[in-house]
């Protein structure tokens, strides 16, 4: 349905339905984007008027900075952890919240749901006080020895209460994704199932599960980039500490870049997390996808 | 029904009550605690408490300047929400029906950028907008808003406009509407439970942002909720009654604004994660 001819016909349609569009999409991702490659480059400190051309010193900087590296590892170890325990739980939620087979099914699925309606700085201040406060408290009145110190002042315990959070988070909004995936399966198909005696088990692993492959392409490539990506409940619960045992990897290129004034070297950490982040879940829409069936 | 079956599904029913009210235990401690002394929360955090007081709620109330707070972010997201969703179904309309070369280029560097993260843009963007004195403004941020939400915004309405037959508009430019009046008189209206999911999924996006904010809006008059609660318990720290109740207050707004949507929310997450 092309009613403009003449170029400058296209070029007024085209500025008056996506000029504005275009403009601050080119200005806000493309250009920073672009501007952020050649920062690498330079030994900018961010106030100094000139700089010079460091070619890619800056990366190589990063590639032997064990402190990067270290947080970068942290990271993966979270990212595993959350990603596994998140969709595991997510499903099992959803599997058990389909099907009307239990009283009040929506208010549960609706309170599942709560934890993200609001933003990681407040759930991350909510636990703070529940980590520091009321469970030392329950800790110590009941003579755990487990709970009887803070698990934020613990280096050993710290990624451990960033992983509960993210859990509590995100199980309730995967499980909103699979329960999505769950109502597109065929009844007849489970029926059929049924009556050729299938158990609920097999039906959950020979059926359900292969169908529910795309769900989880979805789900999996969520929980990896918002795990490899949080800042604000890490912020908010821990801030790095203690001794920078939970500085997870968005935090450090944060520190590295504007309170370290190292923009350079920042923005190569944060174009290098970009693309180890982009293999890593391209990787796993590639290989998740070799999965899929047919209904 | 059998009685083991009967059996399993109270089990079944028990258990996940069971899981949901330690999942809404956070809250239900932010509550309680909210209404007490620091005293009373250290000698025992678990009690309800021994008088009602809403000291705390006044004193937080005013102390982090929630008023201004409130209407910061209610301006920054209903701006962003509606500037996202009428430009970005312009645009999508656009690419739809028309085959030109460069829309093509543009819808597909507008998909390839959806896989930027934030962190990947976040210097250079504050060093650009910072070098031209930009920064520190409410409209900055809803014009970044706009850059950060166009690409998904354009996806999904580009995904629906295609199953939209033609015949209507054809019929309406025969009867001379302009190609605006098209769009705004016959297509805009169809896309209605798009624009909805749209508005859903960013208004939990934005009310809750916290990273750009903290790095756009500098002096506190601008702050938003998020940025205001983070600062005020960096101030108050160990004022526990005082932070508890600024996060009820902080909380409440989005669980009353849940109760009134939560149908749409849910279907609104649905359909997003379904076409994304």
């Amino acid at each position: 349905m092309a009613t403009e001819k003449r170029f400058s016909d296209k070029l007024k349609t085209y500025l008056l339905f996506a000029g504005p569009t275009t403009f601050v999409f080119l200005t806000v991702i493309i250009l920073p984007f672009l501007f952020g490659i050649y920062l690498t480059l330079t030994n900018w400190d961010g106030i100094a008027k000139t700089y010079t051309f460091v070619r890619l010193d800056n990366y190589l900087t990063v590639f032997k900075d064990p402190v990067f590296w270290n947080s970068f590892l942290l990271t993966v170890r979270y990212v595993l952890y959350t990603v596994v325990i998140v969709n595991t739980l997510g499903f099992i939620l959803a599997y058990a919240l389909t099907g009307n087979n239990v009283r009040g099914q929506n208010l549960l699925r609706t309170g599942f749901f709560i934890p993200n309606l609001i933003g990681g700085i407040i759930l991350g201040l909510v636990w703070k006080f529940i980590f520091s406060t009321v469970l030392v408290f329950i800790g110590r009145s009941l003579d755990i020895s487990a709970l009887s110190y803070s698990w934020v002042a613990n280096p050993n315990k710290v990624l451990w209460t960033l992983i509960i959070v993210s859990v509590w988070q995100y199980s309730g909004y995967m499980m909103i994704i699979f329960i999505a995936g769950l109502s597109n399966i065929p009844r007849d198909l489970i029926e059929a199932a049924t009556i050729d005696g299938a158990s609920g088990f097999n039906r959950l692993r020979s059926i359900v599960l292969p169908l529910m492959v795309p769900s989880f392409i979805v789900t999996v490539f969520l929980t990896i980039q918002r795990g490899f990506m949080v800042y604000d409940v890490n912020l908010a619960l821990t801030d790095g500490g203690p001794f920078k045992s939970s500085e997870l990897i968005s935090m450090h290129v944060y520190k590295k870049a504007f309170l370290a004034q190292q923009y350079g070297v920042g923005q190569s950490q944060a174009f290098l997390l970009f693309v180890l982040v982009a293999a890593i879940s391209l990787t796993q829409v590639y290989f998740t996808k070799k999965l899929e069936v047919e209904a | 029904m059998r009685p083991l079956q009967r059996t399993l599904k109270i089990l079944k029913s028990t258990s996940l009550y069971a899981l949901l009210a330690i999942y809404l235990s956070p809250f239900f401690f932010v509550l309680i605690n909210s209404f007490k002394s620091r005293r009373e929360i250290i000698s025992n955090p678990l009690n309800v408490p021994e008088i009602w007081s809403l000291d705390n709620f006044i004193n937080a109330f005013h102390r982090m300047n929630f008023t201004s707070a409130f209407f910061n972010s209610l301006v920054i997201t209903i701006f962003s929400v509606v500037i996202i969703a009428v430009l970005s179904s312009m645009t999508a309309y656009l690419f739809v029906r028309t085959n030109w070369r460069f829309n093509k280029i543009m819808f597909f560097a507008m998909v390839a950028a959806m896989l930027i993260p934030f962190q990947a843009i976040m210097i250079p963007l504050v060093q650009i907008y910072g070098g031209l004195n930009l920064l520190n403004s409410r409209w900055i941020l809803i014009y970044m808003y706009l850059g950060f939400g166009s690409s998904f915004a354009v996806f999904l309405y580009h995904g629906f406009i295609k199953s939209i037959p033609l015949e209507l508009e054809e019929a309406a430019m025969i009867d001379g509407c302009s190609r605006l009046q098209v769009f705004f008189k016959i297509v805009f209206p169809l896309l209605k439970s798009t624009t909805l999911t749209l508005i859903i999924l960013n208004v939990l996006w934005i009310w809750n942002d916290f990273l750009l904010p903290s790095l756009v809006l500098i002096s506190p008059a601008n702050r938003t909720l998020p940025l205001t609660t983070f600062y005020f318990h960096g101030t108050y720290t160990s004022d526990y009654g005082l932070l508890m109740a600024a996060l009820m207050l902080t909380i409440l707004p989005v669980i009353i604004f849940y109760a009134l949507t939560q149908k749409h929310i849910i279907r609104g997450v649905m359909e997003g994660a379904i076409k994304a």
